[in-house]
């Protein structure tokens, strides 16, 4: 009889801890709630599933437990049962698989509008890259990397001149503006990883992998590496700041562009208003619609 | 007057008394032995104490997570060599050694009625490799530098760069030369289990009405046969990379601001491999616990195993099926996303014949006559901590649901509660249900269900709430969880809480090695069929087998392996080697 | 991956066959008996020797169709640059032939006890054997003498690599061919020594086989084979 109440009682407490405990995702920060959707539907078709399977095992165990004089049915098989039971399990298993692949197609599909920022990962830290007043990111390869240029810019790529660069430091992002991640890293294999924004992927040495994502509040969130990459793994941590329009604008200002960094002596005249630079790419399109909406 | 050897009564095709192998000596009857028995207890006893290694580990890691700081021996370089030793441990020399060589030696001669594997000698280098493969992985511990720490799944490049513990020492060689050798051990035996299953099989024995144990056991060895030599592939790449500089998945790197001599390999190449064994290995390791699990369930409930064609077909399927669903562990993984597609599809697919199996053990108790041995609540443990894991499986499986979830410790909760409690609990209802027949005596019963309870409950009690962690976005393969916004002061409670739990979980498997060395000899007498089970392994002349098993004739089979509670007959079991017709209407009405 | 999913269709379909003919769909409970009936359920007639071969042979093939795989797979990335095979590779197949052809002798002299000719085919197929394996070694130091060294790229690397793999696999064969040959010249019973030259030339024509697939492969012909397919489908 231990047994039947046991069983009983992991059911009810399983769900009980579901429901009542502290322990949940944080509040999402993007716009994948619809992961999180999925993700609600999955824990109610399989948490029905569970209970039954685990209750009907207690009824069974509670009612054909044995007994003096007792004997067990004799029934091979029951063809109709099993048909059935395997239409229900493909229509949940439909359930589920369906609006999953829904959401993934969204996932894949980056939106035309989305501005490409590139983020570069490395034992065991992260830097940043934004295109500059082009919109462009310039080419680039690990094998370009030097003290001087730790990204790997290419160095003859006119489009990589006006590239800002954020070495080791925290990365900003206006809020809800489409953003499609380039992702990169130059020696080993690293997952850019932010819990509130829900969506992760690999970064692979030698190629360019990419997610897209927009923020939808302020905040400041944390980069957890997710892709286990030496003994600095755990502390693999990186900031990224969503921001309002002109907190935005104002960071940007103060970062510097890849051709100020290797060549600082010149940095004076050229490209001295790096921060203008992209607000023409990320921000012109937000502030027009800003003022339209104003109008 | 004439002697009519049985060579004469059966069918051409079916003679083949094998020409055995007969001991002389101590040492070739115990140690160097051609016994598929004696081989079963080697790898069973080698696999156990490997086993006790990893579990040790478990506890350090647990430690650290659990009570960060405390532990200042626990360096993250520590931690990685424990989680990479354990998750490699556990997996392939625990389980799987288990489960095929220990298990599969053991039973399918029995169960099939032949008295011996096919390929004796083979299957003895099978196992001393195997020995040779586990020494080669425990010097590791010893090596400079230590075992390596690149995680089980051995990614490269990280694998053979100095950021890795052990990945430009002696560990990474070690351990891929361990796996090597793992592999060319594993596949003689191999060999020799699917050729049993083949060509062993005694008169009257056909494929429907082998019982599930050797379904599950034959299935599985079939696909570690292929899925093994990726992981051989992979490995000997690996080692040219590491050791003579070739570029197979090494591509251009920068490491610590100096630029490698690799170019242009593709660290997705080995994913690819890798997991092309990978996924099959998680079936390798479920299917003969599945098989098993079918008989203990049909045997102490006194109920034939619900829908057996069904069961059948379902193992076949999960078999074939499980070698095109590799990539679903590849999904944040950076290749080409249209995949997600396709491996989403096939991962969801294969959850139907396996909630199949799942829907015919409980309908196999509907209507039964259970006996609450310890088997059966191992049995019936299993059914929660499977469907459980399984259900979660769902949510990895579902591409987009995975992209939050994976490297997570959800995924951690998930395959400890599918692959690692789940088959765990069947190999301690196998050991009860069985070791009477190998030894000749029960186990203790009371120190068995204390066993049980501790075991089943307290590694619910790890691994549920551990999912929790994984939504919270916890990332699995931390040595350090501080410095985290979204750790709570909560989830740090509930970290302690786990450890403690893995301690207990632990402890009581001491009891249960206890209880296995002491019944060798206080153990009651079991005499040969303590369960009244309807196998041929319960029909041996001697308790424990003689070598030969089955005395002077092999027995001859007339009926299918789950003749329980038959209308009409005296008994409520029918042994397979019993002639006769007891039930004039066997279909139900 | 695709070269090994079609290799593992092919185990499919032998698996699919041998199932078919065991009556899956059958109700085991109904059937009670010694099954007389059941003829040809049991065990092959073939002998089990030639079973567990073959089952081997899979896992061989298995395991040159993953590093077929692997093989594609790197070639397509843009650092491949294809080495010139040797001219002596067509020498060491014509060899390799020759060794399966003498085995195939020995074989059919075997079948009709014939004990000279077993000896003479056996002493044949080793020693062509062992000449293929001189020339792969000696292919081998043509290579690294004309600067194709095993790291310097990756096409260089499978070629050392699949062949040293396939080199393995004809010494493990030499291994047993020699125990066979022991046997031809130590009187073993004519029936067993039947069977070991059948297992013995069983696995050379395997491997011969395996050798003309990776010799297509690394020489090219397989890949503008393949695209030459991929052409007609679309
Ligand atoms: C009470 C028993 C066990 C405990 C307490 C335990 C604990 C752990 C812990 C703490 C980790 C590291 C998690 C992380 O930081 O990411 C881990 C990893 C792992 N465990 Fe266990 N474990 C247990 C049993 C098993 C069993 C039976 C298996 C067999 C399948 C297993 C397989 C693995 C694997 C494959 C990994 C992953 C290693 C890696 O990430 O490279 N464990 N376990
Ligand atoms: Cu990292
Ligand atoms: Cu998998």
């Amino acid at each position: 009889m231990a047994v039947v109440l046991v069983l009983v009682l992991i059911v009810v407490g399983s769900v009980l801890f579901h429901f009542l405990s502290p322990w949940w995702w944080t509040p999402i920060a993007s716009n994948w709630d619809y992961i999180d959707h999925t993700i609600i539907i999955s824990f109610w078709i399989t948490g029905i599933v569970f209970a039954a399977v685990v209750l009907f095992m207690a009824y069974c165990v509670f009612r054909f437990r044995h007994r003096e004089g007792n004997r067990a049915a004799y029934e091979p098989e029951n063809k109709r049962l099993e048909w059935w039971l395997m239409v229900v399990t493909a229509a949940g298993v439909t359930a589920l698989l369906v609006p999953g692949l829904f959401v993934w197609s969204r996932f894949v599909t980056v939106p035309s509008d989305a501005t490409e920022i590139e983020v570069v990962a490395q034992q065991w830290q992260w830097s940043f890259r934004l295109p500059g007043k082009d919109g462009k990111l310039g080419t680039s390869d690990t094998r370009d990397v030097t003290a001087d240029n730790p990204l790997g810019v290419a160095p003859k790529d006119p489009n990589g001149q006006d590239d800002v660069l954020v070495e080791a430091a925290d990365l900003h992002l206006p809020v809800g503006k489409p953003v499609k991640v380039l992702l990169r890293s130059i020696d080993v294999l690293h997952d850019f990883y932010i819990p509130e924004f829900r969506a992760k992927m690999d970064m692979i040495p030698g190629s360019v992998t990419y997610f897209w994502f927009t923020p939808i509040r302020t905040g400041t969130f944390q980069v957890l590496c997710a892709e286990l990459c030496g003994q600095g793994h755990p502390l693999m941590h990186g900031v990224v700041m969503v921001d309002t329009e002109q907190d935005y604008l104002a960071w940007l200002g103060q970062q510097q562009t890849f051709a100020q960094l290797s060549a600082p002596q010149q940095s004076g005249s050229a490209n001295s208003l790096p921060g203008e630079a992209i607000a023409s790419n990320l921000g012109v399109a937000a502030n027009s619609k800003l003022s339209r909406s104003a109008q | 007057m004439v002697d009519v050897t049985p060579a004469d009564a059966v069918p051409p095709a079916e003679v083949g008394e094998m020409e055995l192998y007969h001991p002389h000596s101590w040492w070739t009857k115990y140690v160097f032995s051609q016994d598929a028995k004696v081989i079963a207890v080697q790898y069973s006893a080698t696999a156990t104490a490997i086993g006790l290694v990893a579990l040790v580990l478990s506890w350090l890691m647990r430690l650290q997570l659990g009570f960060p700081g405390t532990f200042d021996f626990i360096t993250p370089e520590a931690y990685y060599q424990f989680i990479t030793m354990h998750g490699m441990i556990m997996v392939i020399y625990l389980l799987t050694a288990l489960f095929l060589g220990g298990f599969g030696n053991y039973l399918i001669p029995l169960m099939v009625g032949a008295r011996d594997m096919v390929f004796p000698y083979v299957n003895m280098l099978s196992y001393w490799i195997y020995l040779l493969a586990v020494l080669v992985l425990v010097s590791s511990f010893f090596a400079p530098g230590g075992p390596t720490g690149a995680g089980w799944t051995l990614y490269p490049p990280q694998a053979i760069m100095t950021g890795t513990p052990g990945g430009q020492d002696w560990g990474i060689i070690l351990m891929l030369s361990s796996l090597i050798l793992f592999i060319i051990g594993f596949t003689m035996g191999g060999l020799n289990y699917v050729v049993t299953v083949l060509q062993g099989r005694t008169r009257g024995m056909t494929l429907m009405r082998l019982p599930l144990t050797v379904w599950g056991i034959f299935t599985a060895t079939v696909m570690a046969l292929l899925a093994f030599p990726a992981l051989f592939v992979a490995c000997v790449m690996m080692l040219l990379d590491r050791v003579l500089g070739t570029s197979f998945f090494m591509p251009a790197i920068v490491e610590m601001g100096e630029q490698l001599q690799h170019n242009g390999g593709s660290p997705i190449l080995f994913q690819h491999l890798f997991w092309f064994f990978g996924h099959p290995e998680v079936y390798i390791v479920a299917l003969p616990a599945f098989g098993i699990v079918s008989d203990l369930i049909s045997t102490h409930a006194r109920k034939n195993i619900f829908g057996y064609r069904m069961m059948v077909w379902a193992i076949i399927a999960i078999g074939a099926l499980s070698f095109v669903v590799w990539a679903h562990h590849m999904y944040v993984s950076g290749m080409h996303p249209y995949f997600g597609f396709f491996f989403a599809t096939t991962t969801l697919i294969i959850a139907i014949p396996t909630a199949i199996k799942v829907y015919n053990w409980v309908l196999t108790l509907w209507r039964g006559d259970i006996h609450l041995t310890v088997p059966m609540l191992f049995a019936l443990a299993f059914i929660v901590t499977f469907v459980n894991g399984g259900l979660t499986g769902l949510f990895l499986g579902n591409v987009v649901v995975d992209v939050p979830l994976s490297d997570t410790m959800f995924v951690v909760a998930h395959f400890h509660m599918v692959m690692g409690v789940a088959p765990i609990l069947v190999i301690f209802g196998a050991i009860y249900h069985w070791y009477p027949k190998v030894t000749g005596r029960m186990l203790n019963e009371a120190l068995g269900k204390f066993h049980f309870w501790v075991t089943f409950l307290g590694a619910y009690l790890i691994f549920f709430p551990m999912h929790y962690l994984g939504l919270m976005g916890i990332p699995r393969r931390y040595a350090e969880l501080t410095d985290m916004t979204i750790m709570t002061e909560s989830a740090r409670h509930l970290n302690s809480f786990i450890s403690i739990m893995a301690f207990v979980v632990g402890f009581a498997q001491l009891v249960f090695l206890f209880n296995l060395i002491w019944s060798i000899r206080h153990g009651r007498e079991a005499g040969g069929n303590p369960w009244r089970a309807t196998t041929l392994e319960w029909q041996t002349p001697q308790t424990p087998p003689a070598h030969g098993n089955f005395g002077k004739e092999l027995p001859i089979v007339y009926r299918w392996a789950y003749d329980y509670s038959v209308p009409g007959a005296k008994e409520d079991f029918i042994p397979q080697n019993v002639p006769g017709d007891f039930a004039p209407s066997r279909e139900p009405a | 991956m695709s070269v090994i999913l079609v290799f593992l269709l092919v185990v499919a379909g032998f698996a699919g066959w041998w199932l078919s003919h065991q009556r899956l769909t059958a109700k085991p409970w109904l059937e009670q008996g010694l099954a007389e009936e059941f003829v040809g359920l049991g065990r092959s007639a073939l002998p089990t020797a030639k079973i567990g071969l073959g089952v081997f042979l899979a896992v061989v093939g298995c395991l040159f169709s993953l590093f077929v795989s692997a093989y594609f797979m790197r070639m397509g990335l843009s650092d491949w640059r294809p080495l010139p095979l040797p001219r002596l590779l067509w020498l060491n197949t014509g060899v390799l032939v020759l060794s399966s052809v003498a085995l195939q002798c020995a074989v059919v002299a075997a079948r009709r006890g014939q004990m000279d000719m077993v000896r003479l085919g056996l002493a044949t197929a080793g020693l062509t054997a062992l000449a293929f394996l001189a020339g792969q070694l000696v292919a081998w130091r043509q290579l690294t003498e004309d600067g194709y060294l095993l790291a310097s790229n990756p096409a260089n690397s499978f070629f050392y690599l699949i062949t040293a793999m396939h080199g393995l696999h004809i010494l493990g064969g030499l291994v047993g061919l020699g125990r066979t040959s022991a046997g031809a010249w130590n009187g073993a019973r004519p029936e067993r020594l039947r069977l070991s030259v059948e297992l013995c030339a069983m696995y050379w024509h395997f491997l011969l086989f395996v050798w003309l697939c990776i010799f297509a492969v690394l020489a090219g012909w397989a890949a503008t084979f393949v695209s030459i397919c991929q052409r007609l489908l679309t």
